[in-house]
């Protein structure tokens, strides 16, 4: 028990106010927990069900098949017993079920007993599905040509399906390109805009209208700016499908965003640094070349992994401008010229999750695919990002005020 | 140059050149005027201090030496001249850069840059083109002498300039004026921020400085004025009420604006 005071000058009284302070509290409280539990959930998901395609259990840990090689057709033999009798076992389980259905709701004892049958199958076919996985030959297209003699159709029930085998290698190479490309172009004509627009311009109703223009622009959906693309990089300039096509759209897509951030974090500069420097005879340019740029590069850093994070994960844009679905070659191999390079198309992986998971029949060999791509996506997403900010530590322990 | 102005105070170091020239000077910011008719004479390697109310026009006024006025879209000049050994600085063909590198400033919060102690000081001269390490060397010596740090910074030179103490900034950043050798210094309130302690030192800075040059400052403090300053002009709502020899001012003044202002009765 609490031992009972005397009030006193400042002892506390519950108030309305106080509770409801409380409420709103854990209110918040219980939001922000939600939210990362709920994105907890969705990363663990991912990463648990493509470690599955990503690593192995023998060494060298890590599938570098799936890593390196195209996608291919995925060809597959199950051991005709054990397949047969998963089969004849499942229709038996079906049957069950049917039966209980028809049952009605008093005969429950009879009801009961079913129940019990229909789990005791269940436990039959789970383990009937380790062994059919046990004995399971699979084979991707390159090794199944490869094979002197396909197993006997006596022994094993043959099935394929279409990209379910091979691994995601064109399409890592394709969208490391694409999100390096695009924002280099968009970093430069970003970062040039934003000095122009912090430094050189007026303030007025012009900037105004520029600057709303751009905050805009990034309220513009993405298929907009691929449909963008797509008649003007792809068929007015006459590029094709192309990488370039696809970096320029990617590149107008994340300028806002780079803009916006990269201007931010020059205003952000103490105008001393600027008077400072030009009270010495520096000229503008000067200035803002030792003064304003070196002490905003973390900030315009920050703008790019925002503008990665925009630019890596879209499908949309380069669905019309820059993605094949499937590509044999990896964008180095077979050029004419090397002009070439920038004129052909890749696969990307955003684009290759939504080819398996909504362009091609389901299955359990598919989905492997599914998480493996898009567990090394978010890998190579969270590896740009880890550089930005690694780059923008380092620069910030060198410049800080 | 003219060596008879109106204003000229009648005191027995007239006989120094004058080096700053300002002639019915009015400026404004957009449409709000913030000086009015200035005239003035300013001596060369004299320290003259300005002192006022706040909001009295006497910032605006020094930064209109160094043109950094130029930086802020609505400021204008409206009419009057002010002449740097004989030129007009806001003729047309006036260089910016050139007339900073003959008018150097000290700002009110010290702004050494994030980088280190020497790389402040040898700033200046790197923009200008040196490279030689030698003598990029010879003038962060020179100058951090010259500001009287020498001893205090020089083992730790590649450290941080913001790891020093707010004196110290302050005399880095008047050390970082000189590296550019100007003739001209423009000290806008350099000791507002600074202990009793820290000032004493900048103030004996500025008592050294004086030899080699012409000092312009602007300071809140009567007694800095009166300790450092051999003239004083007094501003009040951006007009120039008073400009004498310091210690006519403080003893002496002729107006009774200045009198009511020294002796602490406003401002």
């Amino acid at each position: 028990m609490p031992h009972a005071t005397a009030h006193h000058l400042f002892s506390k009284r519950p108030t309305g106010r106080r509770r409801v302070e409380s409420l709103l509290t854990n209110f918040f409280r219980l939001t922000s927990y939600l939210v990362i539990l709920s994105a907890g959930y969705i990363f663990a998901n991912i990463a648990y069900h493509g470690s599955k395609a990503v690593f192995t259990t023998q060494a060298p840990y890590i599938n570098v098949a799936f890593l390196t090689q195209k996608p291919q057709t995925l060809h597959v033999y199950e051991p005709r017993v054990a397949y047969q009798s998963i089969q004849a076992t499942r229709v038996e389980i079906l049957k069950l079920k049917t039966q209980r259905r028809q049952l009605g709701s008093n005969d429950k004892l009879s009801a009961k007993s079913l129940t019990t049958a229909i789990q005791a199958l269940e436990i039959k076919v789970e383990a009937l599905d380790i062994e059919r996985k046990a004995g399971r030959l699979l084979y991707s297209d390159s090794d199944y040509r490869k094979l002197a003699r396909s197993p006997s159709e006596a022994d094993y029930v043959y099935n394929n399906y279409a990209y379910s085998g091979g691994g995601i290698g064109p399409a890592i190479v394709g969208t490391c390109l694409l999100v390096a490309g695009s924002i280099s172009i968009a970093l430069t004509l970003g970062v040039l805009c934003a000095i122009y627009l912090s430094e050189y311009s007026r303030p007025g109703r012009t900037l105004q209208l520029i600057r709303l223009s751009i905050l805009n622009l990034s309220g513009v959906p993405s298929i907009v700016f691929g449909l963008f693309g797509f008649g003007m990089f792809v068929l007015f300039f006459g590029w094709g499908v192309s990488m370039l096509a696809g970096w320029l759209t990617l590149a107008i897509m994340a300028l806002p965003v780079i803009i916006t951030a990269s201007e931010e974090s020059m205003r952000a500069i103490p105008k001393g640094f600027r008077e400072g420097s030009l009270a010495l005879g520096a000229s503008k340019w000067t200035s803002i070349r030792s003064n304003v740029l070196p002490y905003a590069l973390p900030g315009i850093l920050t703008s790019s992994i925002m503008g990665i994070a925009r630019v890596a994960g879209e499908t949309a844009p380069i669905m019309f401008t820059a993605a094949f679905a499937l590509r044999d070659q990896l964008p180095w191999q077979g050029l004419d010229k090397p002009t070439d390079f920038f004129f052909q198309g890749v696969m990307a992986l955003p684009y290759h999750i939504y080819v398996v998971s909504s362009k091609i029949p389901q299955n359990e060999y598919t989905r492997n695919m599914q998480y493996g791509a898009a567990f090394v996506f978010l890998f190579i997403v969270g590896f740009f990002a880890l550089s930005s900010i690694i780059l923008r530590i380092k620069i910030r322990k060198k410049y800080s005020w | 140059m003219s060596q008879t102005s109106p204003l000229a105070p009648n005191d027995p170091s007239a006989s120094q050149q004058t080096i700053i020239e300002i002639r019915n000077f009015d400026f404004a910011y957009g449409d709000s005027q913030a000086l009015f008719d200035i005239n003035m004479d300013i001596k060369e390697k004299e320290v003259t201090a300005f002192i006022g109310p706040s909001g009295c026009g006497k910032s605006t006024f020094l930064r209109c030496f160094n043109r950094m006025n130029d930086l802020i879209d609505i400021a204008r000049i409206k009419a009057g001249e002010i002449k740097i050994s004989g030129i007009n600085i806001y003729d047309d063909d006036v260089d910016v850069i050139e007339l900073r590198k003959h008018v150097g400033m000290v700002f009110q919060k010290s702004n050494p840059f994030p980088k280190s102690i020497y790389d402040n000081i040898a700033y200046g001269p790197r923009i200008q083109g040196v490279k030689e390490k030698g003598a990029l060397d010879q003038v962060v010596e020179e100058c951090l002498r010259g500001a009287a740090l020498w001893d205090e910074v020089k083992d730790r030179l590649n450290e941080s300039a913001l790891g020093m103490s707010g004196g110290q900034q302050q005399r880095l950043c008047i050390a970082r004026a000189l590296a550019v050798r100007p003739k001209i210094l423009l000290m806008d309130e350099p000791c507002s921020a600074l202990d009793p302690i820290a000032t004493a030192k900048v103030e004996e800075l500025i008592h050294q400085l004086k030899k080699d040059y012409t000092i312009i400052i602007v300071t809140h403090s009567m007694q800095q004025a009166a300790r450092l300053s051999d003239r004083t002009a007094f501003f009040y709502l951006g007009k120039l009420i008073e400009f004498g020899n310091t210690d006519q001012i403080f003893m002496n003044p002729n107006d009774p604006q200045t009198e009511a202002y020294v002796s602490g009765r406003f401002g």
